[in-house]
């Protein structure tokens, strides 16, 4: 034996421990995965040793194979031993491993409740900072509830370290259990002014993470907030706060307006960077947020700006980053500011740094005008050239082509250049974009009518080298624009100058390499080309021609026809044999083209994406009915494809508009004119922006459109924007030549009465060369085109979305430390939650008026600490803004009853105060108040989701409809107190076993000191027995888990074992404990006499009308009955008092009388009707046991007699 | 919040991973993986800023790291936090493990005083404290919260930091630094640093106040492995070669294991 301990403690000095392991892979790097799959077998081996030194070692070096990549969670169990170590060392190393891999799917981590609560309370500050650490890691929403009300202790802890980290782990827990954010936000707020500057930051960082999802909640935090601001030193903290304010201004501009002084000052003093730059993004969310004007706003908008310039211009490219992201921001609403830093700015796209250059791209976006979109764009355009990384070249692209669209291309003068850079982009290598330039050829062809002749014309030569482009730049995205050429060719045919060779160029062998996609776009415009062809030359009297093109065609299309992609194939032969009939049709010498081109009458208009969803449902439409009888079962499965097939015939069949001849269309198009006159959304012609510039003289004069511009196209690789950036210079220098003269003019005609100034050349100023005709995207009528407000359903910092000013109800106190036994099912304490709640949300008829004004004043009152406190800024006649309703909006309805008497003494100070202060508003804020009161009701349902819920589990299961609001009950008696500490307990049933009963005692500490080693011992009975740990004796006390700081209350639970349970039963026990304070430690001692009523062994079980009355037929009951005169309480009230003080559960009411049920935890059952008289009530009863009904019923009789 | 903490080498291989939210460790590893391919690619004098894109959460979190000589120190943040905030928190973390580890190798270099006595003890006065690392850059080691000035403790004042030639010394001599791989210690000073995503401190006399704490309660509990690593270290200053393989003892039969692994 004893040597075979001395060979296992000699195997065990041979284990390697973490620097063993870490070399033993160093030296195996050809065979690691063997090597470490060796060393998992030995921890394995470890793992099952005794000693839990060893097993930290094996722990260990599972968290280092874990870092690099292997999964350790199969050693769960073992890491839970070692976090439950008693030495620190072991301790650490299993919480560590545990932080590393345990997450919410860890089966075992339900084990750790006790351990860590253990830990949360040990003595040794080290433990309980390694507990906490651990759980912000893998806590769980079991782990944040069960645990919440520990770690709420903590934050009142002696020691900042610990403080610190129970505040910061407080946000993990709302996460996972929001519950609990209400009953702890009064002491995480408290901890804002915490003498710690650590535990400060802590809170402000939590706050701060809480605030950034729900902002509006945490308005009513901003005086606390510009106060810490205005007083704190730790950069940290300040950053943080100024991050807060950013989010919250949005909501409250008048908050912006307090802001900007301090933030100004700050700018001006600070010299850490990281300070200046949150101060200069805050600054800049004020002033977004302010839409007024405000006198100093261009001072602090140009303090901005000049700041950040300096950032970017600093060497030190981190500055220049963040400063060229910050002046992104303004850019949004200040564009003008930006503006004037665009050399700047073009400087920073020649940086050698990527990020910066995106950034600076990111800029431009904004920047661009009129004026100066072409010399930015060619700017571009340049880099596009010089770019050596294709990503960084696509995001070029992107760029320019968002530029120069933005806002239905806003900027752009002149469409030919347009079309020509898009040409140009045409010629990138391996790019990803093609899509998007075919989108914008297509999008600027389609709605700018203007342009389509110059579009056709450059989109032909595009097809004609088609072949280039396809071979040169094989398989990628480039190709994607031979798609808009070919449609735009196509539907824009009639502006072709040489039809028959685009048409040749479009039916190359070379085509058929394409995609399938755009072949099959190549085939259907073929035909459309085709058809305009055959117009031409028919109108011309020229057959021949007609005849070659269709020669061309039964030459060219078999080789489509046999193409692999099933739409062009369809397409080619269903083309192939329309023009197979056209031939005969020819040879017959029948004219034919007037009917072939019939096919493609008709215009198509650029459709808005959101259209077909805003198609209004006509009335009485209901899409989910059935259209036919549902199929029944017996429709067996074959029938099915052939409806499918019926289906699609019906869809060949349906007529396109061919067979509509001219006069039908004649009437459709106009039609159609008369309905886009009468939408709105349809911009035609004349109301045009450009349209303006129509009326200006001389500008139709300029003869830009009649360039030539066949010529210079012909010859590839020239960059033809440049030509018409010189155009353009030219066009405009005429046209302010134009200009001037006409203001000469004017004012040679009025005469020397005014100087006008120099004439400046704004963006205005210039007009567009086209006469643009930018046709919006058509919508349903009456439809708007908004933004979707499409808030992820599934975002888990939804669940915090709760309003923090609403009064505490007890309901919502969080769990305390429970014994095992005590979590039944259903826990008997949750059914005393929605009586409470019940009570604050109804309060009794004679009371309601006058509480509801309360209510309201306290409402309004809260709302004006805000509006007070941010009134007292320069502007003194604030107009209500609509954040401000917001936030009252916010307040609860609910104010507990027992705060009456002090909302309303409150609320008197408060009125004086804003008389006293701001008389003249009074009024006007009166009238206010009405207005949200009703606004409140209507919103009222739907802000209550909460009690809504809670309503669902009402205490009276089967009862009939409340009538009436139930006063406040609680089930904790008042037990003993002392100077120091005040005990009240419970006692409640266990249902899973039958001779138990929980205690659960509430410890106040009311004193100074801080109260620990608390331990209560009981005198046990030879009936009532106290559970106590193993091993101890009977005269042990039990140690209380948790030690009391000043003013801290929490609760522990002790069980009880009972053997009779008929009777009730006393014991006597005393509490002891040390107080310690400044001046050192006492013990204390504190007796009590614990009563367990009868009616505390009963639990509330829900019982049915039918399974009731069996019971009482089955005869086996004994009788009993008593009656009670005098009571006025109504018989709602008396019920749920019955309910909550006994544990019985309603099974039905008619009228005044009931019958409800309950079972005792030795499975008694109890049967009590109560009937109500005028002023008496009489409970009948039926038991199990005799001696336990007649115990009971004196002690619902003693219930009743209180009422 | 901090989403996720990776250090890593020059060459890729993970020092210490640090994800405040959950991913399975095979992603964890395809995460590293990318990351070090997307620095890797960055010029040291450029920002230190990436858009984290695709990697976690998406455009929301930024990467922000440092490159110490051979380390990398990646920190994956949402927009809450500061951008320059992060920067000094990494520095501070560094400075933190430098001040920290620096009394490990120490009390290493004691430990082994036995072994190799020349060399170490050369070491060690070579070494000794911050001769090497923080003279050069002098204005770095400045009170506690430092902030992000520009211009006093940004990393591009000293580009090749003067911490890697102390820690290339000490590789020579064969100490651990905490450039190599000792995982827990590092954690446990991350752990003051940082906890749940969220910075707990910044302080750097505090949170070294807090590791020396911890490790002398650990030094009075006996330390992790006392014991057998004494043994094993006597166990390797034997003269190999004269061990028997099997030691026999009657009926014991001791096995010894291959010990070329300490060699």
């Amino acid at each position: 034996m004893a040597l075979r301990m001395v060979k296992g403690s000699i195997d065990r000095m041979f284990d390697k421990n973490l620097q063993d392991l870490v070399r033993g892979i160093r030296n195996h790097k050809e065979d690691e995965a063997k090597y470490i799959s060796q060393c998992i077998d030995e921890i394995k081996q470890e793992l099952k040793q005794d000693s839990i030194a060893v097993k930290a070692n094996a722990v260990c070096k599972l968290t280092y194979l874990q870092m690099l990549g292997y999964d350790i969670s199969w050693a769960a169990f073992n890491i839970i031993e070692v976090m439950s170590a008693s030495k620190f060392t072991f301790k650490r190393i299993g919480y560590l491993a545990a932080s590393q891999c345990f997450h919410e799917g860890t089966d075992v981590i339900m084990l750790t409740t006790n351990q860590i609560r253990k830990d949360l309370s040990s003595p040794s500050q080290h433990d309980t900072g390694v507990a906490l650490t651990g759980l912000s890691c893998f806590v769980t929403p079991d782990l944040a509830r069960d645990l919440a009300n520990d770690i709420m202790t903590l934050m009142s802890h002696t020691k900042p370290y610990i403080r610190k980290k129970a505040v910061l782990i407080m946000y993990k827990v709302f996460l996972k259990h929001p519950e609990s954010l209400r009953p702890a936000f009064p002491r995480l707020k408290e901890k804002l002014e915490d003498p710690d500057p650590g535990v400060q930051s802590a809170a402000v960082n939590v706050i701060c993470e809480l605030a950034r999802r729900n902002p509006k909640n945490y308005l009513s935090l901003a005086p606390l907030f510009f106060k810490l601001m205005t007083s704190s030193t730790n950069n940290w903290v300040l950053i943080k706060i100024i991050k807060l304010f950013g989010a919250l201004t949005p909501l409250e501009p008048r908050l912006g307006k307090k802001l900007i002084e301090p933030l100004t000052n700050l700018i001006h003093s600070t010299s850490a960077m990281s300070l200046l730059y949150e101060c200069v993004n805050t600054v800049i969310a004020v002033l977004i947020s302010l839409s007024s004007g405000m006198p100093n706003h261009s001072a602090s908008i140009q303090l901005c700006v000049q700041k950040l310039r300096i950032l970017i211009e600093d060497s030190d490219q981190n500055l220049k980053y963040l400063g060229l992201l910050a002046m992104s921001k303004i850019l949004k609403t200040h564009p003008k500011s930006v503006q004037s830093h665009k050399d700047l700015i073009l400087q920073c796209l020649d940086d050698k740094d990527e990020s910066i250059r995106l950034r600076a791209l990111d800029l431009l976006y904004g920047m661009v005008s009129k004026k100066s979109l072409m010399e930015i764009v060619k700017k571009l355009m340049a880099h596009v050239d010089k770019a050596e990384g294709t990503t960084y070249r696509d995001e070029l692209l992107t760029k320019i082509i968002d530029i120069c669209s933005q806002s239905n291309y806003q900027h752009i003068t002149n469409f030919e250049w347009y079309i020509s850079i898009l040409v140009e982009l045409t010629r990138l290598e391996g790019t990803r974009h093609g899509h998007l330039i075919a989108a914008q050829m297509l999008d600027v062809a389609i709605r700018v009518k203007a342009i389509r002749k110059f579009a056709v014309a450059q989109m032909s030569v595009l097809l004609d080298s088609a072949p280039l482009v396809a071979s040169s730049t094989q398989r990628n995205g480039i190709c994607e624009v031979l798609y808009a050429a070919a449609w735009i060719c196509g539907e824009f045919s009639e502006h072709l100058q040489e039809p028959q060779r685009t048409l040749e160029a479009m039916l190359r062998p070379k085509v058929t390499t394409l995609p399938g996609h755009i072949q099959a776009v190549y085939v259907q415009n073929v035909l459309k080309l085709y058809a305009s062809i055959l117009q031409q030359e028919e109108q011309a009297g020229q057959p021949e021609a007609a005849q070659q093109a269709t020669q061309l065609l039964l030459e060219r299309l078999p080789q489509f026809v046999q193409s692999a992609d099933l739409e062009v194939q369809e397409r080619a032969s269903c083309i192939l044999q329309l023009v197979k009939h056209v031939q005969k049709l020819q040879a017959k010498a029948v004219p034919v083209a007037e009917e072939l081109s019939a096919l493609f009458a008709g215009e198509l208009n650029p459709v808005a994406p959101k259209a077909q969803k805003k198609v209004p449902v006509p009335e009485g439409l209901d899409l989910d009915a059935w259209i036919n009888e549902p199929p029944s079962d017996s429709d067996s499965e074959d029938e099915r494809p052939k409806a499918m097939f019926h289906e699609e015939e019906q869809r060949h069949a349906k007529p396109r508009q061919a067979e509509v001849d001219e006069e039908e269309l004649a009437r459709r198009r106009e039609a159609r004119r008369q309905e886009q006159a009468s939408n709105p959304f349809y911009i035609k012609s004349s109301p045009s922006p450009h349209k303006r510039y129509q009326d200006a003289p001389g500008v139709e004069h300029i003869p830009v459109v009649q360039i030539d511009l066949s010529v210079p196209l012909k010859v590839p690789g020239l960059p033809l924007s440049e030509q018409y950036v010189k155009l353009e210079e030219e066009r405009r220098h005429r046209q302010k030549l134009e200009k001037d003269k006409r203001k000469k003019r004017k004012k040679e005609k009025r005469g020397r009465r005014r100087h006008g100034s120099l004439p400046t050349e704004s963006d205005e100023d210039i007009a567009p060369a086209q006469q643009v005709d930018i046709v919006t995207e058509e919508m349903p009528e009456n439809a708007l085109p908004s933004d979707e407000d499409d808030k992820d359903p599934n975002d888990p910092y939804r669940a915090l979305d709760i309003d923090l000013d609403k009064p505490l109800a007890d309901s919502e106190k969080l769990p305390v430390l429970k014994h095992r036994n005590a979590q039944a099912p259903k826990p008997p304490e949750k059914e005393d939650v929605p009586v409470v709640e019940k009570k604050s949300k109804k309060p009794k008829k004679k009371e309601k008026t006058h509480k509801e004004r309360s209510r309201k004043r306290e409402e309004g009152r809260k709302g004006d600490d805000l509006d007070f406190w941010l009134s007292t800024t320069p502007p003194p006649a604030a107009a209500p803004s609509p954040a401000a309703a917001t936030v009252q909006l916010g307040v609860s309805a609910v104010t507990a009853p027992k705060d009456d008497s002090e909302v309303t003494r409150r609320e008197q100070v408060a009125d004086e105060d804003d008389e006293a202060l701001e008389p003249k508003k009074s009024t006007q804020k009166k009238k206010k108040h009405k207005k949200e009161k009703e606004e409140r009701g209507k919103d009222k349902k739907s802000k209550k989701r909460r009690p809504e819920r809670e309503e669902a589990t009402e205490p009276v299961q089967n009862g009939a409809p409340q009538e009436e609001p139930l006063p406040p009950m609680s089930s904790y008696c008042p037990l003993a107190e002392n100077a120091y500490v005040k005990m009240t307990y419970d006692v409640q049933g266990s249902l899973q076993e039958d001779s138990q009963v929980t205690v659960s005692v509430i410890l106040e500490n009311h004193s100074r000191s801080l109260l620990k080693n608390m331990e209560l011992s009981v005198l046990d009975s030879l009936n009532t027995k106290m559970a106590r740990p193993e091993g101890s004796s009977v005269h042990d006390g039990v140690p209380v888990p948790f030690q009391l700081p000043p003013g801290v209350s929490n609760e522990a639970q002790f069980v009880f074992s009972v053997q009779s349970i008929v009777m009730a039963q006393k014991l006597k026990g005393t509490l002891s404990f040390i107080a310690k304070d400044e001046d050192g430690a006492t013990q204390e001692k504190l007796d009590f006499k614990l009563h367990f009523s009868c009616s505390s062994y009963l639990l509330t079980t829900p019982c049915c009308s039918d399974a009731f009355a069996k019971l009482l037929e089955s005869g086996d009951l004994s009788v009993s009955s008593i009656k009670v005169d005098g009571i006025s309480m109504s018989f709602q009230n008396l019920l749920a008092r019955i309910c909550f003080h006994h544990h019985f559960s309603v099974v039905e009411r008619v009228d005044s009388c009931a019958s409800m049920y309950s079972r005792s935890i030795q499975g008694h059952h109890v049967c009590l009707l109560v009937k109500k008289g005028e002023s008496s009530v009489s409970v009948d009863g039926k038991c199990s046991d005799a001696t336990m009904l007649g115990n009971l019923l004196e002690e619902v009789k003693g219930t009743l007699a209180q009422c | 919040m901090i989403q996720a903490i990776l250090v890593f080498n020059n060459h890729g291989k993970p020092r210490l991973v640090r994800f405040y939210q959950r991913f399975p460790e095979e992603i964890q590893q395809q995460i590293v993986r990318e990351t070090f391919h997307l620095v890797l690619k960055r010029d040291d004098n450029i920002c230190n800023f990436l858009e984290g894109g695709s990697l976690i959460g998406g455009s929301d979190y930024k990467l922000i790291y440092r490159h110490y000589a051979t380390l990398y120190f990646v920190f994956c943040v949402d927009s809450s936090e500061s951008e320059l905030g992060i920067l000094d928190l990494i520095q501070v973390f560094v400075e933190t493990l430098d001040k920290c580890f620096e009394n490990v190798c120490e009390l290493d270099l004691i430990f082994h005083m036995d072994k190799d006595r020349v060399d170490r003890a050369g070491c060690v006065t070579q070494l000794s404290p911050r001769s090497c690392s923080y003279k050069a850059a002098g204005t770095l080691r400045r009170g506690f919260a430092r902030m992000y000035t520009g211009s006093v403790c940004s990393h591009r004042l000293c580009p090749q930091p003067p911490l890697c030639h102390c820690w290339k010394e000490r590789r020579a001599a064969g100490c651990l630094t905490w450039e190599d791989p000792v995982v827990s210690p590092v954690h446990y000073i991350l752990q003051e640093v940082v906890m749940g995503g969220m910075v707990l401190e910044t302080n750097m006399n505090e949170i070294v106040a807090q590791i020396e704490a911890q490790n002398r309660l650990e030094k009075s509990e006996g330390g992790l492995s006392a014991a057998p690593a004494r043994a094993v270290s006597a166990v390797k200053n034997i003269n190999l070669p004269e061990i028997p393989r099997n030691i026999n003892l009657g009926d014991l039969n001791i096995k010894v294991p291959n010990l070329s692994q300490f060699v």
